[in-house]
């Protein structure tokens, strides 16, 4: 019963979603800010943005019942670019140019960011990017609240050689931008830190793989040389259920070889049973589990703007609430919703995170954030077993890497650029 | 950037309601030696204790002799021990009643106490694992002996020599004595040993041959004396040696694994395309459609009949078959009927009503992953020599084949299947002899359909249930039937455990992405050579 109530409920949403949706443009008033909100609502990455659309809603129904920003009300419009990459591109033009937004949040992946920043760079306006990402990139009009890599990557690694002793490394992860960006910065620190070639093993997988029992078998045969192993997984979305059913399987052990996974979250573990699999890792700036009040307050906001106790809050809906309410103070201290003033206003703004830190918005257009380690637990939930001690500031050029170490990125005079070459003291000194 | 201490956390709460509590406990713990402490009081201490502090209580635990200290340290690496925050007690909870960890007296039904879990982590589940191993290797229960025998083979030490010993003089188990012996050689081989006992202990753990023995063998190649090192060396080779041939074996299970997962997906398609000729581009979403029968199913039984879990699998395959096969003769009855001669049109008709019901279902049931749990009997593993064979896919593999086997019946050897034939063959004198075709078309259509959704409770058991799960198979199911020739059953059959066993054997050489592309390229080549497929139908038939 409990199945066709909700389908009840939710055909019911969707009709009303739509009207609402078809009608914005309609009721567009000069007095409301208006709030871009990019995320695929349908297609495969549906099933991770639909819930930042949703926390996003949540944050602006918020700030207007606060009283808005500069005495006005925020109005969102919402749009589906339907996890198609170009059409992220077309929607982002439709939302600056025809709805007329002031700030857009949204993307997932790299992909999608890549495909609309040319749009923001033209259009000038302001893109605020919520996801964990490989990092060398800064662009002026986008800020970036998810992790670098040196918040999450590079302190995970860290955590699995000086406290669980691993020696053997398996880089496992999808086949695209964001795993093999993060695993060749991973592969270049890993033997700085004296990792000999043949302790290291790379492979990659297709989207959606679901067929994992080689690739299981393959680490465990690589686990069995007489040296710590671990798995560092860069494998993305829907791939991570199948391949920790395989692990659960073949009995691949988390005290025996841990996995630490840095694309899974609360949200990914709502799909199955975690009992097999307690004691893998998670490495994020933000868990639900946080014991912290501002936490417990958006835990509880949370569910009562969704209607549902059992939803999870995850890392990149904790960036979207710094992000937003960056924005609101860079607005409010700018006194105008103009995209210069406020790129120029927020870079120092300080707001609070969800796990009892204040995270600062840098030059670089990243920002400051604990890096937590977690082990999941059978309830889904993660167990925080180390964390930085102070705030991790976000790099954007990684310094592991030959080429990208001399650059940095500055949006502050008189650097004022994104990849400014520190030995050649120019700006675009290096190309990726 | 500086790497600060662990930071442990206590779980909810703890610190400042007990603090007062708390002090007189650790300056006992400092006095332990002075007075020793009863495993009870030990126990207690747990519940407030820090990660690192937790650590020395088991060993402590450990040394007391204390009879129920295996069942307590079981249940602290299980999760079941929880400290109630006002009797400053620590307690075992199993399915809501709570037990006193020492005498194991139940103590009344968990209600409303105010318990917090005490959390380990993977180092202390490693610690908990061995001393467990240490206290119960003299345990009646042949099978606790074996799970410590094994714990011990793994974190070997070389204090334990004694104890395994003593344990190996009083078992009577053939087979865990070997265990012990094994776990012995590994501990032996930590400490210092004449070379005839060292040669020995190498001996007893290469005749073990898995992966562990390797592991462990391995871990010596980087100590061991030069005058010993040719021993260590075949030991290493022949388990080698003996790997790669079950190896061989490990592949062939695994490609007739994603085989079988290859042939329930395209079997439903083997009908609907192969034998009415139907390229039907939403098959992929009776598969997902079969998947959330199964999910309704299993949330029905949750939440009123919990006993019959176990059984959920087997109520939903005629559930997944009556509601997809509906949903199949509703769409051809509907869409496909008037689409018959008109290969693009159906493509297209079909591609976007995949679209429709991959949104219908996000909209009903949301976009994330709904959890499809296994039953008892199709969770885990069994050894088979040195395969590893998981029961989910041993039964996904049978089943596919009853699954090929019952279809085959039904088209040769009943009415309705000789008229599917019939009217598939030749439609006009189907006509002229009376079956009534288009209802011929829909009962076929709907029978295609209804396996793709039989199979889609078997990709439930292995693929994430999400309205994105067909995607994943149409193309797979495609090339398999034609690969395997359109309208041949058997066809679809070799089809699908060739290229899955050639995907398997490519996969640890050319990695699964670079695998996928190579047998995409074999596939064209092949059809190049033989546009029919593989068994190519004869006759008529061929000519329409």
């Amino acid at each position: 019963m409990t199945v066709l109530q909700g389908a009840i409920k939710a055909v019911g949403a969707a009709a009303l979603g739509l009207t609402m949706l078809g009608a914005t443009p309609v009721m567009a008033q000069e007095d409301t800010i208006k709030v871009g909100i990019l995320h695929s609502l349908s297609g495969t990455m549906a099933i991770s943005e639909t819930t930042l659309k949703d926390a996003m809603l949540m944050l602006i129904d918020q700030q207007n019942a606060a009283g808005g920003v500069l005495g006005r009300q925020l109005e969102a419009v919402v749009v589906d670019p339907a996890s198609d990459w170009p059409l992220f591109a077309e929607k982002a033009r439709e939302l600056i140019e025809v709805n007329g937004v002031d700030v857009v949040f949204g993307c997932w992946t790299s992909v999608s960011r890549k495909s609309v920043l040319p749009v923001f760079e033209e259009l000038n306006s302001i893109l605020f990017y919520p996801v964990q990402y490989e990092g060398e990139e800064s662009q002026r009009n986008v800020f970036y609240t998810g992790a670098a890599p040196n918040q999450q990557a590079i302190p995970a690694v860290d955590y699995l050689m000086q406290e669980e002793g691993v020696e053997r490394w398996v880089l496992a992860g999808t086949d695209y931008v964001y795993p093999q960006t993060t695993n060749k910065i991973l592969e270049q620190y890993l033997r700085d830190s004296g990792v000999a070639e043949e302790d290291i093993m790379i492979n990659y997988t297709p989207f959606g793989h679901s067929d994992w029992q080689t690739i299981v078998s393959d680490i465990v045969a690589f686990g069995s040389e007489g040296k710590k192993t671990a798995v560092v997984s860069t494998i993305n979305g829907d791939a991570n259920v199948p391949f920790y059913r395989e692990l659960a399987n073949q009995g691949v052990d988390a005290a025996d070889i841990p996995v630490v996974a840095f694309s899974v979250g609360e949200e990914e573990l709502s799909g199955f049973d975690t009992g097999p699999l307690v004691g893998h890792l998670a490495a994020w700036n933000y868990f639900m589990s946080e014991d912290t009040p501002e936490n417990a307050a958006f835990i509880e906001a949370w569910h009562e703007f969704i209607g549902n106790e059992d939803r999870v809050t995850n890392d990149p809906m904790e960036a979207h609430y710094i992000g937003f309410n960056m924005w609101v103070e860079a607005v409010e201290a700018a006194g105008t919703t103009d995209p210069d003033a406020v790129i120029d206003a927020i870079i120092g703004v300080e707001v609070p995170n969800l796990t009892g830190g204040v995270s600062t918005m840098l030059p670089n257009h990243h920002i400051t954030k604990p890096v937590l380690i977690g082990e999941i637990q059978d309830d889904g939930q993660f167990f925080t077993v180390w964390q930085t001690d102070g705030l991790v500031p976000g790099d954007a050029w990684s310094d592991y890497l030959p080429e990208s170490a001399p650059l940095i990125a500055d949006w502050t005079d008189p650097i004022m650029c994104g990849n400014y070459n520190t030995e050649t003291e120019t700006c675009g000194g290096s190309a990726m | 950037m500086s790497f600060p201490q662990t930071l442990f956390r206590l779980p909810a709460l703890a610190a400042l309601l007990v603090l007062a509590a708390v002090l007189p406990l650790s300056a006992q713990a400092q006095d332990a030696a002075a007075a020793p402490r009863t495993a009870a009081e030990i126990v207690n201490a747990i519940g407030e204790a820090s990660l690192r502090e937790i650590a020395e209580l088991v060993v402590e635990l450990a040394a007391t002799g204390e009879p129920a200290a295996a069942s307590v340290l079981s249940a602290l690496e299980g999760g079941d021990l929880y400290a109630d925050e006002a009797s400053q007690t620590v307690v075992i909870v199993r399915d809501d009643v709570m037990f006193d960890p020492v005498s194991g007296a139940e103590i009344g039904p968990e209600g409303d106490a105010d318990l917090s879990r005490i959390r380990v982590n993977n180092s202390l589940r490693r610690d908990i694992r061995t001393v467990i191993g240490e206290l119960t290797l003299m345990n009646p229960d042949p099978r606790t002996r074996s799970t410590a025998a094994a714990s011990m083979f793994r974190d070997a030490d070389p204090d334990n020599v004694e104890l395994l010993n003593e344990a190996i003089d009083a078992e009577p188990d053939a087979g865990v004595k070997l265990l012990m012996e094994q776990a012995r050689a590994a501990s032996l081989l930590q400490s210092e040993l004449e070379p005839d006992e060292y040669a020995a202990a190498i001996a007893v753990i290469a005749d073990r041959g898995d992966r562990e023995a390797l592991a462990i063998l391995n871990a010596q190649l980087a100590n061991v004396a030069d005058e010993q090192r040719p021993a260590l060396e075949q030991g290493i080779a022949d388990i080698e040696q003996n790997l790669a041939l079950w190896n061989i074996g490990q592949n062939v299970w695994y490609g007739m694994s994603l085989g079988s997962v290859l042939l329930l997906a395209a079997i439903g398609l083997a009908i609907t395309f192969g034998v009415m000729g139907v390229i039907n581009m939403a098959h992929g979403e009776m598969v997902m459609l079969g998947a959330y029968a199964t999910f309704v199913v299993q949330d029905i039984i949750r939440t009123s009949f919990p006993g019959l879990f176990d059984y959920s699998l087997l109520i939903a395959v005629p559930v997944a078959f009556l509601a997809t096969g509906l949903v199949g003769i509703a769409i051809e009855r509907g869409i496909i009927r008037w689409l018959y001669g008109r290969p693009l049109e159906t493509l297209l008709a079909t591609w976007g009503l995949s679209l429709i019901i991959q949104q219908a279902v996000r909209t009903i049931f949301g976009p994330t992953n709904k959890d499809v749990g296994n039953p008892s009997w199709m969770t885990g593993a069994f050894d088979l020599g040195g395969l590893s064979i998981t029961y989910s896919r041993m039964w996904i593999v049978v089943f596919a084949i009853v699954v090929f086997a019952l279809l085959l019946l039904v088209l040769s050897k009943t009415s309705i299947g000789l008229q599917m034939r019939a009217v598939t063959q030749n439609r006009r004198m189907a006509a002229a002899i009376g079956i009534r075709t288009p209802w011929v078309d829909a009962l076929t259509f709907g029978l295609g359909s209804g396996i793709a959704g039989i199979a889609g409770v078997a990709l439930s058991q292995i693929d994430n249930v999400s309205p994105n799960l067909g995607q994943g198979y149409i193309i797979d199911s495609f090339m398999v039937v034609v690969f395997g020739g359109v309208g041949n059953l058997w066809g679809t059959l070799v089809g699908a455990m060739t290229l899955g066993i050639a995907n398997k054997f490519l996969e640890p050489f050319a990695g699964a992405v670079l695998a996928k592309i190579v047998i995409l390229i074999c596939i064209i080549l092949f059809i190049q050579r033989r546009p029919r497929g593989l068994f190519a139908l004869k006759g008529r038939a061929v000519e329409q």
